[in-house]
């Protein structure tokens, strides 16, 4: 531990905040809001009770997989991941990304209840 | 002559691109590339790749015609029927899904079944086989092609047996090559082991989750492979509609996360895994939540927790390669101390949490040993349950099973991500085959596909054309195969697959095509006799009986008299409530009195029971007895005891050396109930009352039943219906007490 941990995280983000492109700041900012979306959800599951589980249920599922998906976007869509994409161009990968959340959506809609 | 040169060339290519790859080269796109190369150079053979399509397309076609028709056994022998016990109870759910809509499926309560608990059908059955067949009753009806709701049924396994083998194709092209696909689906088209279950009347639902098992496989492999998210909701909805059909979807909730595990441990990691995975995990888990049968159980039960700390150490393990990619070393180093001990606390915290509210998953009851639960006396009779003899192996899989190994040896020598994957496939469905006979047929799909390599890997090798090599050997060098070899090892290895087909058609004719309903025997001069007694029987019900009369008869039953003949039961095949189940035990083995008193508890009004002593049937009721009384005892231990019912020296016996109480209880009387005056067989030094089955005269010839009266017997005397005398109005006095009473 030569290095204290603060040092780490603020060279980390001063990295993060230099190298990364602009397109994936925007995904970077959309996930981080996705998360607070969820993490609110599931305290307040915590203070209200699980009562009706079903509408808890999809609707954390629905963060966590627009967070997935989210994920999913920006791994495909990132330039230095080109080698591991042959067949899945940006544009296919913000198609699926679409696809994906259609169904997802109309999934949580069901069961929500 | 040039032609065939690069044709055999394209073959080398491809024969090399297969058998000597390491990583992920198994593709079909070398033949196809070098067939086009071939088609432009030389003018014989015009597009190869056309060609190949044509006899891939036929090939796959013919496969379907061959699996319909060799399971058409029954229905040509007999008649347009539902086979066996549980099938009837899809066919009356899909009747009333047909009939009624599909609101009113999803929320039906029985009333007519356990009687007086009925059975909430809508929570407690998987509908996709209801709604499959009811969609495309409805399809064919509104195109105006009026098709009966019951031949729907019956042809719905066939017809999905051509799917099945059309996805096993598919996948196994995934996996190897296009040849190695075509002879999979040939396989699994005919193999005894999917036959068994998915004759035409077999209306249950292994006929359609073989088809989305592999299904589900094969999109899954492809999502692996190209990392696209299409492709992975693509494998979700397919899983959606397993999770529908077959409660054996918690095989793929297991199999995928371990696959995933497993490829993290051999440091197979990569960013198409993880897309592939995590999608198909939260899509997948709220999809199959959607099941109202299935409902919260993906997040409470043990089954299910194995997907969900995958997919935890999954996320964990992409976000620190994420970091590692980020930052130096020591850095690294760093952080990863802070966040295994963050982990830790996180986990401690949690087992702290879980053990104080008493909700641990419990561990034992995992997959592995639900499936070999032989402690519960309901489970352990069922004849599907027990373990599997190494003669079925070989009676299911035939020569499959004897080259299947070297399929899975060729899979781990080529070792990439979706061959690991069929490893791990194989080994969990050769334990569990092994486990339970019912569970070949988990088996049967991977003994196809890894035969299908191992076959195609070696006629690759030997059909080969080593002459026309660029550089062919000498004459009598020891590379390459002289001639003779070749076609030796070619003509045996066609003539097992000739053996093969012959064995699978002869498996099905004789063992896996009667559709337990109707018997038939065969006389001396070979004519066919035929035995309709059940239907009979329960037709004479569905006539004279009161539309709201009870049926009270052993589990095995319940649901053919429901679907046949229409009356409320009282335990049927779902055993969903064992005490139920016991009540019944306890009314079949007490004496008369006794079971009076249990059965007016219940309400009955008719007994059925099936008796085998006339013609010989081994399946009845006497020969099931004493697992009514396993089970009785299991809720009655006080009222009744298994030891009775023995001779002393520990025979079971209906003859006058059996014990006492055997020949006193109901189920007993109602067997023999006018059988002692019955001369069974022609042959005159046989006496009368001689059980056939049993191979014994009967113990108690005179027998009177006090509390019932005989309603009917069949032709053969297989089906006997007593019913259940109301209480009399007044109470035979004593003399004693008229006496009194006078003076």
């Amino acid at each position: 531990m030569s290095l204290s941990v603060i040092a780490v995280i603020s060279r980390f983000l001063e990295e993060y905040r230099s190298s990364t492109s602009n397109k994936l700041k925007v995904i970077d900012a959309y996930l981080l809001y996705i998360l607070l979306t969820g993490a609110f959800q599931f305290l307040y599951c915590l203070l209200v009770g699980t009562f009706p589980f079903n509408s808890f249920l999809s609707g954390f599922i629905s963060s966590v997989g627009s967070f997935i998906l989210a994920v999913c976007l920006r791994i495909q869509i990132n330039p230095q991941n080109k080698g591991d994409f042959l067949s899945v161009s940006p544009e296919r990968a913000f198609a699926d990304f679409l696809f994906a959340h259609t169904v997802l959506h109309l999934v949580v809609v069901n069961f929500i209840g | 002559m040039a032609e065939q040169h690069t044709a055999s060339d394209c073959k080398q290519r491809a024969s090399q691109g297969a058998g000597g790859s390491v990583s992920g080269n198994g593709r079909p796109n070398t033949a196809a590339g070098c067939g086009g190369g071939g088609g432009g150079l030389s003018g014989g053979l015009t597009q190869p790749a056309g060609w190949q399509s044509l006899l891939s397309f036929t090939i796959l076609f013919l496969a379907w015609l061959a699996g319909f028709s060799s399971r058409l056994f029954a229905v040509i022998r007999f008649e347009s029927i539902i086979h066996e016990f549980d099938p009837w109870f899809n066919y009356r759910s899909t009747h009333h899904l047909s009939t009624n809509g599909f609101y009113e499926f999803l929320n039906w309560f029985d009333e007519r079944a356990w009687y007086p608990l009925g059975r909430i059908v809508g929570g407690t059955v998987y509908p996709g086989l209801m709604v499959t067949a009811g969609l495309i009753h409805y399809l064919l009806n509104l195109l105006n092609v009026t098709v009966h709701i019951r031949d729907v049924c019956v042809f719905l396994a066939p017809i999905f047996s051509g799917l099945t083998a059309i996805s096993t194709f598919l996948l196994t092209r995934e996996l190897w090559n296009q040849g190695a696909g075509l002879l999979a689906a040939c396989f699994i088209a005919i193999v005894p082991g999917y036959i068994s279950r998915s004759v035409a009347g077999s209306f249950d639902n292994e006929g359609i989750a073989i088809f989305a098992l592999q299904f589900t496989y094969y999109l899954w492999v492809k999502s692996v492979k190209t990392g696209s998210v299409f492709w992975t909701i693509g494998c979700c909805l397919s899983y959606f509609y397993m999770v529908s059909a077959w409660g054996g979807y918690v095989f793929i909730i297991n199999l995928i996360p371990l696959h995933v595990f497993v490829l993290l441990l051999m440091q197979r990691y990569s960013r198409r895994l993880y897309i592939a995975y995590s999608t198909f995990y939260i899509v997948g888990l709220v999809l199959s939540m959607q099941i109202p049968f299935v409902g919260f159980q993906p997040i409470r039960t043990s089954e299910h927790m194995a997907a969900a700390g995958v997919f935890a150490l999954l996320q964990a393990y992409a976000f620190l390669q994420y970091l590692k990619d980020r930052l130096t070393k020591q850095e690294f180093q760093t952080l990863f101390f802070l966040g295994v001990s963050l982990a830790a606390g996180v986990v401690f915290l949690t087992v702290i949490y879980l053990t104080y509210t008493g909700e641990t998953p419990n561990l034992p009851d995992s997959v592995c040993f639900r499936y070999a639960k032989i402690h519960i006396p309901i489970i352990a009779s069922v004849s599907e349950h027990q373990p599997t003899t190494w003669v079925s192996f070989f009676f299911d899989l035939h020569i499959l099973v004897c080259t299947f190994p070297a399929g899975l040896w060729f899979c781990i020598k080529n070792i990439n991500d979706e061959r690991v994957f069929v490893a791990l496939y194989a080994i969990s469905a050769v334990y569990f085959a092994g486990v339970m006979v019912r569970l070949m047929l988990t088996l049967t799909p991977v003994v196809c596909m890894l035969s299908a390599i191992a076959f195609s890997s070696v006629f690759e090798h030997y059909l080969g054309d080593d002459m026309k090599r660029e550089n062919p050997p000498a004459e009598d060098s020891k590379e390459g195969l002289g001639p003779n070899i070749k076609s030796i090892v070619t003509m045996l290895m066609l003539m097992l697959l000739m053996m093969f087909a012959v064995h699978c058609t002869w498996v099905t004719s004789n063992a896996y095509s009667s559709p337990s309903v109707v018997l038939a025997s065969y006389n001396h001069d070979g004519s066919r006799n035929i035995l309709d007694d059940f239907r009979e029987a329960y037709y004479w019900l569905r006539q004279n009986t009161d539309e709201h009369a009870r049926v009270m008869s052993w589990w095995d039953y319940g649901y053919q008299i429901a679907g046949m003949a229409n009356r409320t039961t009282l335990v049927d095949n779902n055993t969903w409530n064992n005490s139920h189940i016991a009540l019944v035990g306890k009314a079949m083995s007490s004496n008369e009195s006794a079971a009076y008193e249990i059965m007016k508890s219940l309400d009955v009004d008719y007994v059925l029971i099936i008796f085998g002593g006339v013609i010989g049937y081994s399946g009845d009721d006497i020969n099931k007895f004493l697992w009514m009384v396993r089970i009785a005892e299991g809720e009655h231990p006080k009222d009744i005891r298994e030891s009775d019912y023995f001779t002393p020296q520990g025979e079971f016996r209906v003859d006058k050396a059996g014990s006492p109480t055997l020949l006193n209880c109901l189920m007993y009387k109602m067997s023999y109930y006018r059988f002692g005056e019955m001369q069974v067989t022609l042959d005159f030094r046989t006496p009368p009352g001689f059980d056939r089955t049993r191979n014994a005269e009967i113990g108690n010839k005179d027998i009177r039943l006090k509390h019932l009266e005989e309603a009917f017997t069949s032709e053969h005397w297989l089906v006997r219906i007593y019913r259940v005398k109301k209480q009399e109005n007044r109470q035979a006095l004593d003399h004693k007490d008229l006496l009194s009473v006078l003076i």
